[in-house]
């Protein structure tokens, strides 16, 4: 602003700060990947079996669960919401396959208990996953309740249901019966395509997908807008509760997806399967580039992301440091992320006024 | 506009020198300038000791940024306050205050949650010496100023259990808490009734006597003329007078606020009208906690029609363009177009039959900081790009630089950031985003606000534009001179009613302040803003 009483030092000072405002705004743009290269470099440096394909295969499968609970977290974020329903869906959605591989639908009225088949089984999860993040949405919308609260409770709830599934207990040995026809639930977390696990391609999959929602469908760009400014997506005829449901559907989605990954990965289902991996997404999200504030982001970040995280876990686990200190590390990292998000988001700020004021002059 | 209006430019320079050994403190050469229009162009303005010193003009005219500066809310780009001759820069209300400088807000800085007494003393708390706050002294003393304004207010009140009018006394009473020496007065009647605008005059009075400088900011003329001492005129960010009450009239004051010369900035084409486009009937917006902002209005539109809503703030215009859009469900009455009833109740219903808004505040319902100009544009109209279920970028491009061009914005390339783009720019990206979604009436409120001179008149231009091209286009402005010169008919409201209507021959300034103002007089109070 005080630029107008000496244009002579203003311009110089412009010239300067923008070169150095192109390299800031350069290395925060790319700092999830920065990072990655980062992280990367250090364990290969101290540990000789790091870039092994074997570790690089391992590796990749880990961050699958988190880069998928992820994709689904960075639509909901990208409204400007949170899910941390997620990770205790993932636990009810393992139960629920586990029930109906092991002891199928008990019908006590007509004494008759139906194997579902495991296709049937698969569908029936995602299902009810799916209806898990509707229903956070639902309340979110419908009753203005903030979605913190509104998934909390669905943590909640969720968690609640995978321990009363088995009462408490693990559904072991998932691997049916063939006279029942519903075997092969394991194929799914062990098998491969083209000799790599079904999960990875699970994982490069529904981030090319959401890549291309996200920028090439009407519902991504209205996903976009209500992050950046709900009113003027609603005054612009965005059908903004819809859109807010069908977020929170995705995200629970992509939770049951996990969760029969995982499910399926163990041939077992444990009523605590993805417990606080909700916060391992949120992380992965916001370090890919993500506002937490809405508006801002992209999926191909969130991949990134869920890479610097799952590289970090495995990375230390190697290193052999003690689990305390992941967690102190872990930590960390996820407040940085969130001081570098907003570091950005000033930044950004005081780009568009520089760029404002070029334009004018 | 410099030289548009010589006549007033005359100042009276003997006046001002005549009684300068009151003048307290001096706002002198302010500029202020925001990105994209200049607030206030080298504004000099005089307060005068133990005097109401009125500052006038019509919304937009720069009186509270000047008011925000006095008070230490922002700094100007230039210029210098001088108080009692000597040079001061309040940088936060805080320090304003410590230099004897109080203001009460426009609206409202109330904090809802806490009570009459910690409103009162927020950020001045007296306390004792071991830090805790003394409730009895606190309390004692705000009893006193809330007996002095004549209110029966329970100093331990929740702030939010207050009617307005209550908080606007409670926003006085914690001005006149800091003992300031001047006084800043933002609207402080808006919403006060007929006998508590009494009280008011009663304590500016008593202020005045002892000594304190009044500033007081007002669109109720007639009250001005009661409480006024000196008046200072501001149009367009510029000091069009300064005299002293008593030689001047109610007319003579409209005319210096609107100016004399509208012609050249707003051009009016005669248009050609068409058959009836849009009916309304009975539109009527219950308003929470009774009464109504929109009492059973009426009125029809033509195509290649523009028609001008007038009338103050709060006087159910915004409301209008809003139901008609669709974005308050909780409105009724009948709306037809081109003799269709329209039964969608939706915003997006309401695009699809062929309704679309520019909304009044760009920043918080037109457009989307985080997106580019090109996905601002499109926007409410996405689904026309589709190919295939997906969007199709060459598509969206020649829609965008379509608008681009007809509109003339000025862009870098369609991907920057809308946040990079002038106030006016940012105005016609909101306007091109409606154009494209191909409606049959456009819905403007204040589309010219808060943009410079010249981005106002190629926005009237495109509305002239538009209605050749049969469009019907309802347009709402605060700004006299631009809606009569726009305007092929003028309704003018009043309190949710339509009080006047005239056609661009008959339409005069003093005609539609006159029908604005109908319920707002001072004699028959107002009331009606209470409950």
């Amino acid at each position: 602003m005080s630029h107008e009483n000496n244009p002579n030092t203003a311009t110089i000072n412009k010239k300067r700060s923008i070169t150095k405002i192109d390299v800031q705004q350069f290395l925060l743009r790319g700092r999830a990947f920065i990072a990655l290269i980062l992280v990367t470099a250090v364990f290969a440096f101290l540990s000789p079996q790091f870039l092994t394909t074997a570790n690089l295969v391992i590796m990749s499968k880990h961050v699958a669960i988190n880069a998928i609970l992820a994709i689904g977290m960075t639509f909901v974020i990208l409204t400007a919401g949170i899910d941390l329903s997620v990770g205790s869906i993932v636990g009810m959605v393992a139960m629920i396959a586990g029930l109906l591989i092991n002891e199928g639908i008990i019908l006590p009225q007509l004494g008759i208990i139906i194997y579902p088949h495991t296709w049937t089984i698969l569908l029936i999860a995602l299902a009810v996953g799916t209806f898990a993040g509707t229903i956070s949405g639902y309340i979110i919308t419908r009753f203005n309740v903030a979605p913190f609260i509104a998934t909390l409770g669905m943590l909640y709830v969720a968690r609640g249901i995978a321990g009363l599934l088995n009462n408490g207990y693990t559904f072991p040995n998932l691997v049916g019966r063939s006279e029942y026809g519903n075997t092969g639930f394991e194929i799914l977390g062990a098998g491969n395509f083209l000799g790599v696990n079904y999960s990875i391609w699970f994982m490069l999959g529904i981030t090319l997908f959401a890549h291309i929602i996200t920028k090439r469908t009407p519902f991504g760009r209205h996903v976009y807008a209500i992050g950046g400014n709900e009113r003027a997506a609603e005054l612009s005829g965005v059908r903004v509760s819809r859109t807010k449901i069908l977020v929170y559907s995705i995200s629970g989605f992509c939770a049951a997806l996990v969760g029969l990954i995982i499910a399926s990965q163990l041939v077992a289902a444990h009523p605590l399967t993805g417990n606080t991996f909700e916060l391992n997404a949120i992380a992965a999200v916001v370090l890919g580039g993500t506002s937490l504030a809405g508006g801002r982001g992209n999926m191909g970040g969130t991949l990134i992301g869920a890479f610097v995280i799952g590289v970090l876990n495995d990375g230390l686990v190697m290193m052999g440091v003690s689990s305390f200190w992941q967690q102190v590390i872990k930590g960390a990292v996820i407040v940085l992320a969130v001081i570098i998000d907003q570091v950005q988001a000033r930044m950004q700020e005081r780009i568009a006024l520089q760029k404002q004021q070029e334009i004018q002059e | 506009m410099p030289d548009s209006t010589p006549t007033i430019d005359a100042e009276t320079p003997e006046l001002v020198t005549a009684v300068s050994d009151n003048i307290i403190l001096t706002a002198e050469h302010i500029t202020q300038i925001y990105p994209g229009t200049v607030a206030l162009d080298d504004v000099t303005f005089n307060v005068r000791q133990g005097k109401v010193n009125v500052l006038i003009g019509e919304n937009g005219a720069g009186k509270s940024t000047l008011m925000k500066i006095l008070a230490g809310v922002q700094m100007p780009t230039s210029g210098k306050i001088l108080l009692d001759g000597k040079e001061i820069k309040p940088r936060s209300p805080l320090e304003a205050n410590s230099l004897g400088i109080g203001m009460v807000f426009q609206e409202l800085n109330l904090c809802d949650n806490l009570s009459v007494v910690d409103n009162i003393f927020l950020a001045r708390e007296t306390t004792q010496r071991n830090g805790l706050i003394s409730r009895k002294i606190q309390k004692e003393r705000a009893t006193e100023l809330l007996q002095k304004l004549e209110q029966k207010i329970d100093p331990d009140e929740l702030v939010s259990n207050l009617r307005i009018g209550e908080q606007q006394i409670v926003e006085i009473a914690k001005a006149l808490a800091q003992e300031v020496r001047i006084l800043i007065m933002d609207e402080p009647t808006s919403a006060l009734s007929a006998t508590e605008v009494e009280v008011l005059f009663r304590v500016i009075y008593e202020l005045k006597s002892s000594g304190v400088a009044i500033i007081y900011i007002s669109h109720k003329l007639e009250e001005l003329m009661q409480i006024g001492d000196y008046v200072t005129i501001l149009r367009d960010g510029r000091k069009v007078a300064e005299e002293e009450i008593k030689n001047v009239t109610l007319t003579w004051m409209i005319e210096k606020m609107v100016g004399r010369n509208p012609a050249t900035l707003f051009t009016h084409k005669k248009h050609e009208l068409g058959d009836v486009l849009l009916k309304a009937e009975n539109l009527t917006l219950p308003r929470a906690g009774g009464g109504y902002l929109l009492d059973h209005v009426s009125f029809e539109l033509r195509q290649g029609e523009v028609l001008g809503f007038y009338g103050l703030m709060g006087a159910g215009r915004s409301d209008l363009l809003e139901c008609l859009t669709g974005a308050r469900p909780q409105a009724t009455g009948d709306v037809w177009l081109n003799g269709q009833p329209v039964t969608e109740t939706t915003i997006s219903g309401r695009i699809r039959s062929g309704f679309v808004l520019v909304p009044e505040d760009r920043q918080r319902d037109g457009i989307v900081p985080t997106l580019s100009v090109m996905d601002n544009m499109l926007l409410a109209s996405l689904r026309k790009y589709l190919k295939g279920g997906f969007l199709a970028p060459s598509e969206e491009k020649s829609a965008t630089n379509s608008q681009i061009k007809n509109l003339s914005i000025r862009v870098a390339n369609s991907q920057q950031p809308i946040t990079a783009l002038s106030g006016g720019n940012q105005q016609k990206v909101v306007v091109a985003k409606g154009l494209l979604t191909h409606p049959k009436v456009l819905l403007l409120d204040e589309p010219t606000r808060g943009i410079d001179v010249g981005a106002k008149s190629e926005i009237s231009e495109i509305i002239n534009q538009l209605a050749e091209q049969k469009y019907g286009v309802i347009f709402v402005s605060s700004e006299l001179k631009e809606i009569l010169a726009m305007s092929d008919r003028i309704l003018v409201m009043s309190k949710g009613k339509i009080t006047g209507e005239f056609t661009h021959q008959e339409a005069t300034e003093e005609k539609l302040v006159a029908a604005s103002a109908i319920g707002h007089g001072p004699s028959n109070g107002g009331n009606q803003h209470e409950s």
